[in-house]
């Protein structure tokens, strides 16, 4: 059928090219034209011009290369052990340490400062309040999940004969890591660190409130001028620059990505036997970065006036006057928010995962660039670009009820190519072809080869999305939106709006739903990959 | 390159066990296809900052009354919200904007955000609330932004004016948010600005007694101050900060915990108008006379936490007992803090951060 062929050809390049134009391009490039009034530079130069700007840009840049390389060496051992569990116990760590990446930054921010308190980092001898330590911590503990998931999702599918192979041959345990599982990691490695480094290069929250206001980042500085001093054309020239650095990390990283894996992806579901000392260490590590800080929100959601109890959770039941509709509410809508969000982001990701790994060279390199940029591009540029551009009917996309589920999964069509195209990469050749010798058709080749490998990176990848979207990341919180459609994010950012120690209960009660909430949610995206992965 | 993915997918989704989610999909883009229906001409949309609160019970009151239903755009604090109009100033997203404060007031007058809009009802609102002239917007409600302190966590007596807070005795004891990066951190600067004779040495004095400056009012009041665990007795917060102390306390209270200073008030004002380019300026007007009515008016103080605009409007219970007005409070003309606004900051910034 080549009619049909042509059409799907056709949709697999449309559906990702149109996202992209109408909800990045157009708006970023509306905000740029705008406030630069091209093709007047001077804005630019006076960025650069600016101590204290370039300043604020080596500050950006050094403390993003730190928290990517501190989040890799926490989270490469950690993937390495989740790689070897078995499937089911793989599945639930996987789930679990999804939590920390969904929660609110004014959550962790109270949550890391009761842990500094307890343990005298606070005003004792060792002093992390409001410096870059941190602001380096806060990031390992949001973006551990991005190594852990990544990484092992790739680790799992490796060859681990060679190893025992080489550790045979009388390999030491660094070299055979170095020299034999490493190099064939790297893919998804780099596909990792590019989304830490984006999301550390961009990060807000993190930066104004653990950093404190004598950190200031890019992304802080554009917030600063356009919103503190609606200074569009000062805002537009520092976004170019972010949009420069960006640019030029994505293609360093896909660089990296696509030199050939030397490997062979074999799925084999079982365990492998793990040195028990390492299966420890990683465990405490993660007990203790993420376990603490989480089991200081659970313990204060319960805490009441007079003990222990659920009086907060039970509070939340009814609306409070504080907010336009109540909790229960909220959470319906997040999860509506959020399952749109990854229908939308996983039908354009794998869309362009597919062009990305079997297209036209050019074209590859173009959608996997423009695809990634808005992990890299500030929340304040996309969220005014859309005010800016889609204005006029039949693109007044301002205050459509669908620009909110659209806007995040913008931040979750890369996070699916990048699980979808590493492991798309390093489907063998030969796999393929020994199928189609056997007398199976392209579909055929497609359905029993392709889609059970790249559905394991297309369930990571959508596990993510939902993540997102559940956390509200991107740029929604700059958009006008329907009151009455308060997300759980929201709402608790609300609660936290007044004093009173029975809101601070409720928002807290409404994170650890909102914890729970991720865990179920990833667990339940993933978990249909069980029959693919026991069919090989 | 493989062609039939998105459908290989829709197939494999209608199989086995991810029915369950293939379900839940579909509610979801039923739901929000069923929210998202076009804005019939009866519809009042109004852009307001995140704290903004109507009950339900008033906004029915209002559309069957005038027969105009109202959508609500919760558009992030002052300063986004007001950003946005700017952006979108003749071609506006709402019909009304609520919430924009005296100290963002004349940039969206610059901005020529507003129509000409004098409600009937503006004769019942407390003198001295009405700020522009020439009625683009009208005052809807009120607060002060004052110097709150935890009274039985204070280390010496309480203190009574601003310069009190340079006495030693505080050192270490001030949490103040950033004026770049928020609205009580911006109003107690102006209050310095206003109340002390040379702010400037006023702030270097803060600064050697220890004071704390963080980003938000959030991280300020449960971070470092005493009600959130930390250890800092005196906070830049509301005037309406001690009765929310009492009306959620946990367990429950019968006296505030925290009370305010009051010589360091500074006066916020919230306005609305009517947005420049509506397709329905008369609906928009009803709106703001409905914002002015007794009902609204009532409900403002335990939805929003701060004051009615309106003269003879009743305050619940909880604000009658615990809370307390300046009243003198300090005040600036919005024209002065426009122009002038950049330059102290920019100037705060260098005394206080580097």
């Amino acid at each position: 059928m080549p009619r049909a062929a042509g059409l799907a050809r056709g949709l697999v390049l449309m559906i990702p090219a149109a996202f992209l134009a109408l909800f990045y391009c157009y708006p970023v490039g509306s905000v740029i034209v705008r406030g630069l009034a091209l093709p007047d530079l001077a804005p630019l130069g006076e960025v650069f011009g600016s101590p204290r700007l370039r300043e604020v840009m080596w500050f950006t840049s050094w403390q993003a290369v730190l928290s990517t390389a501190a989040t890799l060496a926490v989270g490469l051992p950690a993937a390495s052990v989740v790689a070897r569990l078995g499937l089911r116990v793989r599945r639930w760590v996987r789930a679990l340490v999804t939590v920390p990446f969904v929660l609110p930054t004014v959550v962790v921010a109270g949550a890391f400062q009761t842990v500094f308190d307890r343990f005298g980092l606070h005003d004792g001898a060792i002093q992390l309040h409001h410096t870059v330590w941190a602001i380096l911590l806060a990031h390992v503990f949001f973006n551990y999940a991005v190594v852990v998931r990544v990484v092992s999702t790739y680790w799992a599918g490796l060859d681990h004969r060679l190893e025992e192979q080489a550790r045979v041959l009388g390999a030491s345990r660094w070299t055979t890591w170095w020299e034999v599982t490493f190099p064939r990691l790297r893919p998804a490695v780099a596909a990792a660190a590019a989304v830490v480094f984006l999301f550390s290069f961009t990060s807000f929250g993190v930066v104004l409130i653990l950093g404190g206001p004598r950190h200031s980042t890019i992304e802080t500085e554009i917030y600063r001028m356009a919103v503190t001093r609606s200074d569009l054309s000062g805002a537009a020239g520092l976004a170019v620059v972010q949009l420069g650095a960006v640019l030029a990390l994505i293609l360093l990283s896909t660089w990296l990505e696509r030199r050939r894996p030397t490997t062979t992806m074999v799925w084999r579901p079982e365990s492998r036997p793990l040195a028990w000392h390492w299966l420890t260490a990683n465990a405490a590590v993660m007990a203790t970065l993420l376990g603490v800080p989480i089991l200081a929100l659970v313990e204060r959601s319960v805490a009441t006036g007079d003990g222990y109890g659920f009086d907060h959770y039970r509070a939340l039941g009814e609306r409070t006057r504080l907010l336009p509709a109540s909790a229960v509410t909220a959470i319906v809508n997040s999860i509506t928010f959020a399952v749109v969000a990854t229908i939308i982001a996983m039908l354009v990701g794998l869309s362009a995962s597919l062009v990305v790994t079997y297209g036209q060279r050019a074209i590859a390199r173009v959608f996997d660039l423009g695809l990634t940029l808005p992990l890299g591009t500030s929340a304040v540029t996309i969220g005014f670009g859309i005010l800016i551009a889609l204005d006029t009917k039949p693109l007044d996309f301002r205050t459509s009820t669908w620009i909110v589920p659209v806007a995040h999964a913008l931040v979750g069509v890369p996070f699916v190519i990048r699980c979808v195209v590493p492991v798309l990469r390093s489907i063998d050749p030969g796999l393929r072809e020994a199928v189609a010798v056997l007398g199976a058709d392209d579909r055929r080749v497609w359905r029993e080869v392709d889609l059970p490998i790249a559905g394991r990176g297309l369930a990571v990848g959508g596990g993510f999305a939902f993540a997102v979207s559940l956390g509200e990341f991107g740029a929604t919180s700059f958009l006008p939106r329907r009151a009455d459609l308060l997300t759980v994010p929201t709402a608790i950012f609300r609660l936290l709006g007044q004093p009173g120690e029975a809101l601070r209960g409720q928002a807290m009660a409404l994170a650890v739903i909102l914890m729970v909430l991720v865990a179920a949610s990833v667990l339940l995206i993933e978990s249909g990959r069980s029959t693919t992965e026991t069919a090989f | 390159m493989r062609l039939h993915a998105p459908l290989r997918i829709a197939s494999r989704l209608l199989r086995g066990p991810r029915s369950i989610v293939v379900v839940a999909a579909t509610l979801a883009v039923a739901a929000l296809a069923c929210g998202s229906e076009d804005s019939d001409p009866d519809t009042v949309v109004v852009m307001a900052h995140d704290s903004f609160v109507i009950s339900e019970e008033a906004r029915s009151a209002f559309t069957e009354e005038t027969g105009i239903e109202v959508e609500i755009l919760a558009s992030g604090d002052t300063g986004t919200m007001v950003s946005q109009a700017i952006l979108t100033a003749g071609n506006p997203i709402a019909d009304v904007m609520f919430g924009i404060d005296n100290t963002f007031l004349q940039r969206g007058l610059d901005a020529d955000l507003f129509e000409i809009y004098r409600s009937p009802r503006l004769d019942k609102v407390r003198a001295g609330l009405a700020l522009d002239d020439e009625y683009r917007v009208t005052p809807i409600d009120f607060g002060d932004v004052c110097i709150n302190y935890w009274i039985d966590e204070l280390p010496a007596a309480a203190p009574s004016s601003l310069e009190d807070l340079l006495n030693p005795a505080f050192a270490d004891e001030l949490v103040v948010q950033s004026p770049e990066t928020s609205s009580p951190g911006l109003a107690f600067l102006l209050a310095t600005i206003v109340g002390t004779p040379d702010w400037e040495a006023y702030w270097e004095g803060l600064v050697e007694n220890g004071v704390s400056v963080t980003a938000g009012w959030q991280d300020a009041y449960y971070g470092e101050f005493v009600a959130g665990g930390g250890d800092r007795s005196l906070v830049v917060s509301y005037a309406s900060s001690p009765p929310a102390e009492v009306i959620y306390a946990d367990p429950p209270v019968d006296t505030a915990p925290t009370a305010i200073l009051a010589d360091s008030c500074f006066r916020q004002i919230e306005f609305a108008g009517v947005l420049r380019g509506t397709d329905d300026p008369d609906s928009a007007r009803r709106f703001i006379d409905f914002l002015l009515s007794e009902r609204f008016q009532e409900e403002i103080p335990l939805s929003m936490f701060v004051f009615p605009a309106l003269t003879e409007a009743n305050l619940p219970a909880e604000f009658v007992e615990h809370a307390r007005l300046a009243d003198e409070p300090l005040t600036m003309d919005p024209t002065l803090i426009e122009q002038n606004r950049d330059a102290w900051i920019d100037r705060w910034n260098e005394i206080v951060l580097s």
